[in-house]
């Protein structure tokens, strides 16, 4: 064995002190309790465990199933890149008043619950939304003309809305770090617009696009409440059945069944798209936002970033808009048939009711308090999420070839495409013996919302740091720098980004999630999903008025939150 | 290894709770090392109590509540379940008559027998061997928007039987049986009035008769009642929602918008349940606790907190919550044998006729 080999070997070996942290961290939180879980239920089964296999593999009802949530999350997938991608060039190339701000704001449909979205966009277009109003009034119609609620439409609607984020931030984010004298080169060399674009821009993009799509498409293939609430009884996705199996049948192998189904399909994916990615990222020339991003200039620019500012606006703030509104508005309900009742009266009671504990319940939570308990969760799983993300991407990025880098890259996206109804009975089941007693502990929480929020940062962090050129590190080092300094000039300023992109991603995936706070919620901390649902399962003007207000200060905290990382501003890339 | 990491991990977390400066959090921990006696309580979503009643039994028996919250009815029950050998909490409040089977044959109960079962009336007592003790009942009935009713001349309907006549077509929203806890007791409503052989024919009606089926209360009640944002009149909804349009009006009004119809046979009586987790090493609190919930301190409580009834005999309802409120004679009445035998069947054959 020569000397260089040796080398190598000890570079292998030490990729395993980086992935130390983040395998711990997996295999407590997610395959011990998924484990126990699968073992469980299929220990319930009287029939072993290949019958309930056989039986959903051959049931009807269960290929149907599986090939609408293939299907809608396909069309979901391409509908919400249609409008991504156009918006990340706006974002990654151009500069813009307002840009900041509306970045932020396409980032808030994230953390909106589902009955929220689903309130939002009744108010828009539900049987007595504005549009459905306004058509009733121009063509004097009796009825209102548009279904949305329980329609494809609906379902595929709230995808785009809620998952367009994410190609907005990762593309975006990429395309403003391409140094645009790759294509001018090309165009110097003679290729015209089109082919530089399809044989420069494009392949340089792919890895980011495909990570993006990846996600969007894992969430709209495990999409829950947007299918339950707004898609209606006629659609089910895999994961609503794992649901209805769960908890109305309490059929635990069926579902064990259909979530190892749901899973594999994930990791399928995820390593087709691992085998694609490491063949299409490659080491780039980053350049800074000064000289990648210009003003929207000319009339073909022009006319393009007011379509698309427009169109965001339209998507992804009037919903928003049309909830804050209505959360100061007082409904009078003699004049309801008409446009104008939806705007009968300035109000802020439901702001003023929310401070109240007017049934002086041991379980009310003023605002401050469910806000301070929502950005404490946020923070900790902002916390957990990079530090445990970011060995793990460094290792990919770093030993991108080594045998461990391929066999775990794949596996760190499950929890996306893992059923949360199982993972979180995997929990009640697995961490209920000391030192992992875990199941009534807040701590529960913040990591729940970490295995969520790890693949995003691992996702987001990845692409970057391989695109950083070796040449770079290398000569720092030559040039007499610690390691310590070479990250800290030249990997830290690269990835600064990256890393406030995964930041954001975490801090809205924790401040939105319902599910894993419901699962060990102690009611007498609640974040502020929480205390909206508690509104919204009741009735009465009162109780839903204060949802709506509560659902505004949700949003107003997201967009503060995101603008408060966006100026963290970790390092800007340096001009080399 | 995988301890250091945990280990790290914890203090992490510790430290960054210390740092938000989360005063309330950091006084929990402290005051449970503190105080030796604690009753762990698992309810499912809907569960509230008053400050003040629950100080009362804090007091008077020296020990501090502490409530877990385990999501509806059903998952809370899966989760008791799955808990097996180390239940979750002492005592476990929230499952009701449509979910009792399951709770029972998933033995999560220890049997206590309460010296105050003497104070509630024998119907509510379903569990024989008493692991399972009645607390209260609510029952799901139509509820229908006054104003729509009087603006159009329409009489309000009498009977189940009545929403498959025309004249009450695009009028009624239902929510599914399948996710819905009102959606599947007013199936077992209609399952008790037709029959097990004839529910599915006045469903089949019901369809011709333009039903709208959604999978939540939520979307039922403030998306397309005509109260609300919708254009349907009639809603499945709760006896006791429309006290809640008065006492949670925007503006305070002098009556309800809506009316619950409370004729015979027309609605299902949920009746919710305590018990004792088996496994517990609580018992004697755990017992306390229960006594506790089947008391007129708590039972009085109760109508005002969470808007059911109380079952104990000797409790007396406030009167602004009695005020409004319709509580039907005579509701629907369906075993509990058949429930547990054939739930899942019912569900699944309704799915079919009117779902797919």
């Amino acid at each position: 064995m020569n000397m260089g080999n040796g080398k190598e070997k000890k570079q292998t070996n030490r990729q395993w002190l980086f992935w130390l942290l983040p395998l711990s961290f997996f295999v407590i939180f997610y395959f011990y309790p998924l484990g126990n879980i699968f073992a469980l239920s299929f220990s319930r089964s009287e029939t072993g465990v290949l019958v309930p296999f056989l039986d959903a593999i051959q049931s009807n009802s269960v290929q149907n199933v599986l090939s609408f949530t293939v299907w809608q999350a396909l069309l979901s997938t391409l509908l919400t890149l249609a409008i991504g991608l156009p918006g990340a060039y706006l974002f990654g190339r151009f500069k813009f008043r307002g840009k900041n701000l509306l970045r932020a704001l396409t980032g808030v449909p994230f953390v909106m619950p589902t009955l929220v979205v689903a309130a939002a966009f009744n108010a828009l277009l539900g049987p007595r939304g504005w549009l459905n109003l306004g058509l009733m009034d121009i063509f004097d119609l009796s009825e209102p003309p548009i279904r949305f609620i329980n329609t494809l439409g609906a379902i595929l609607l709230a995808h785009v809305f809620y998952n367009t984020t994410i190609v907005l931030r990762m593309v975006g984010d990429f395309w403003g770090r391409l140094d645009p004298k790759l294509t001018q080169a090309a165009q110097t060399l003679g290729a015209n617009r089109w082919q530089s674009w399809w044989g420069v821009t494009v392949p340089l993009l792919l890895p980011a696009i495909t990570a993006a799509a990846l996600l969007v498409f894992i969430f709209d293939f495990t999409s829950f409440g947007v299918v339950l609430v707004l898609g209606g009884p006629k659609f089910s996705t895999l994961e609503v059945e794992i649901f209805y199996q769960t908890i109305s049948l309490f059929n635990l192998p069926m579902a064990a069944v259909l979530s190892l189904i749901q899973l594999f399909t994930t990791l399928g994916l995820t390593i087709i798209y691992t085998r694609l990615s490491n063949k299409l990222s490659r080491p780039l020339k980053q350049r800074g936002r000064k000289i990648t991003q210009s003003k929207l200039l000319g009339w073909r620019q022009k006319t393009f970033g007011a379509t698309m500012i427009g169109l965001m606006v339209l998507l992804f703030v009037t919903p928003l808009l049309a909830l804050g509104v209505r959360s100061f508005t007082r409904l009078d309900p003699d004049k309801r048939q008409t446009v104008e009742s939806v705007q009968s009266g300035f109000t802020t009671d439901f702001y003023e009711e929310l401070s109240v504990n007017s049934r002086d319940s041991y379980f009310y939570a003023p605002p401050t308090s469910a806000i301070q308990t929502s950005l404490l969760y946020a923070s900790a799983t902002v916390f957990f999420a990079l530090v445990l993300g970011f060995p793990a991407a460094w290792a990919l990025a770093r030993y991108k070839k080594s045998l461990a880098s391929r066999l775990l890259d794949p596996i760190l996206m499950l929890p996306l495409g893992t059923s949360a109804v199982t993972l979180g009975l995997g929990f009640i089941v697995a961490l209920d013996s000391p030192p992992l007693d875990l199941r009534t502990s807040p701590l529960l929480i913040p990591l729940a919302h970490t295995l969520v929020a790890f693949p995003f940062v691992v996702r987001s962090l990845t692409p970057a740091l391989r695109s950083i050129q070796p040449v770079l590190r290398k000569a720092a080092a030559s040039l007499g720098a610690s390691p310590s300094k070479v990250f800290k000039e030249i990997d830290l300023p690269l990835i600064g980004r990256a890393l406030i992109v995964s930041a954001t991603f975490a801090l809205t995936i924790s401040l939105g999630e319902f599910g894993a706070t419901a699962l060990v919620a102690r009611p007498e901390f609640p974040t502020i999903p929480v205390v909206i649902y508690r509104f919204l399962s009741q009735p009465g003007g009162l109780n839903y008025g204060q949802a709506l207000a509560l659902s505004t200060i949700l949003m107003v905290v997201t967009t503060l939150g995101m603008l408060a990382i966006e100026r963290l501003r970790i390092a800007e890339v340096n001009e080399f | 290894m995988f301890k250091k990491g945990i280990l790290i991990l914890t203090l992490v977390g510790i430290g960054l709770m210390g740092c938000t400066n989360n005063q309330n959090i950091n006084n929990e921990i402290i005051e449970e090392d503190a105080e030796p006696a604690t009753l762990t309580v698992m309810t499912h979503d809907s569960f509230a109590i008053s400050e003040e009643v629950l100080a009362e039994f804090e007091n008077e028996n020296n020990v501090q509540v502490q409530f877990l919250r385990a999501g509806d009815t059903g998952t809370a029950v899966n989760k008791a379940a799955l808990a097996g050998d180390s239940p979750l909490a002492d005592v476990f409040y929230g499952v009701d008559n449509t979910f009792l089977s399951r709770a029972l044959e998933e033995n999560i109960f220890e049997s206590y027998q309460s010296p105050l079962l003497g104070e509630i009336p024998d119907q509510y007592k379903l569990d024989e061997q008493f692991r399972a003790l009645p607390v209260d009942f609510g029952d799901v009935c139509l509820n229908y928007d006054i104003e729509y009713f009087a603006q159009n001349k329409l009489a309000i309907p009498k009977k189940l039987k009545d929403l498959q006549i025309p004249k009450y077509k695009s009028l009624l929203v239902v929510q599914n049986p399948a996710t819905s806890s009102p959606g599947l007791a007013f199936l077992f409503a209609t399952i008790g009035e037709f029959g097990p052989d004839g529910y599915l024919k006045f469903w089949e009606k019901l369809v011709k008769n333009d039903v709208l089926v959604v999978n939540d209360w939520e979307t039922a009640y403030y998306s397309e009642f005509s109260r609300w944002g919708g254009t349907r009149p009639i809603v499945v909804s709760y006896g006791s929602s429309p006290p809640f349009e008065v006492i949670f009006a925007e503006e305070e009004m002098s009556d309800p918008p809506t009316a619950a119809i409370v004729a015979d046979s027309t609605c299902f009586r949920q009746i919710e349940f305590v018990g004792i987790l088996r496994g517990t090493e609580n018992r004697e609190m755990a017992e306390k606790w229960v006594d506790f919930m089947l008391s007129t301190t708590f039972q009085e409580d109760l109508p005002l907190q969470m808007y059911v009834f109380p079952v104990n005999e000797n409790a007396v309802m406030d009167e602004a919550f009695v005020e409004f409120l319709a509580v039907p004679d005579e509701p629907v009445y369906l075993a509990p044998e058949d429930i547990a035998e054939h739930r899942e069947e019912w569900i699944e054959a309704w799915t079919d006729v009117v779902i797919r």
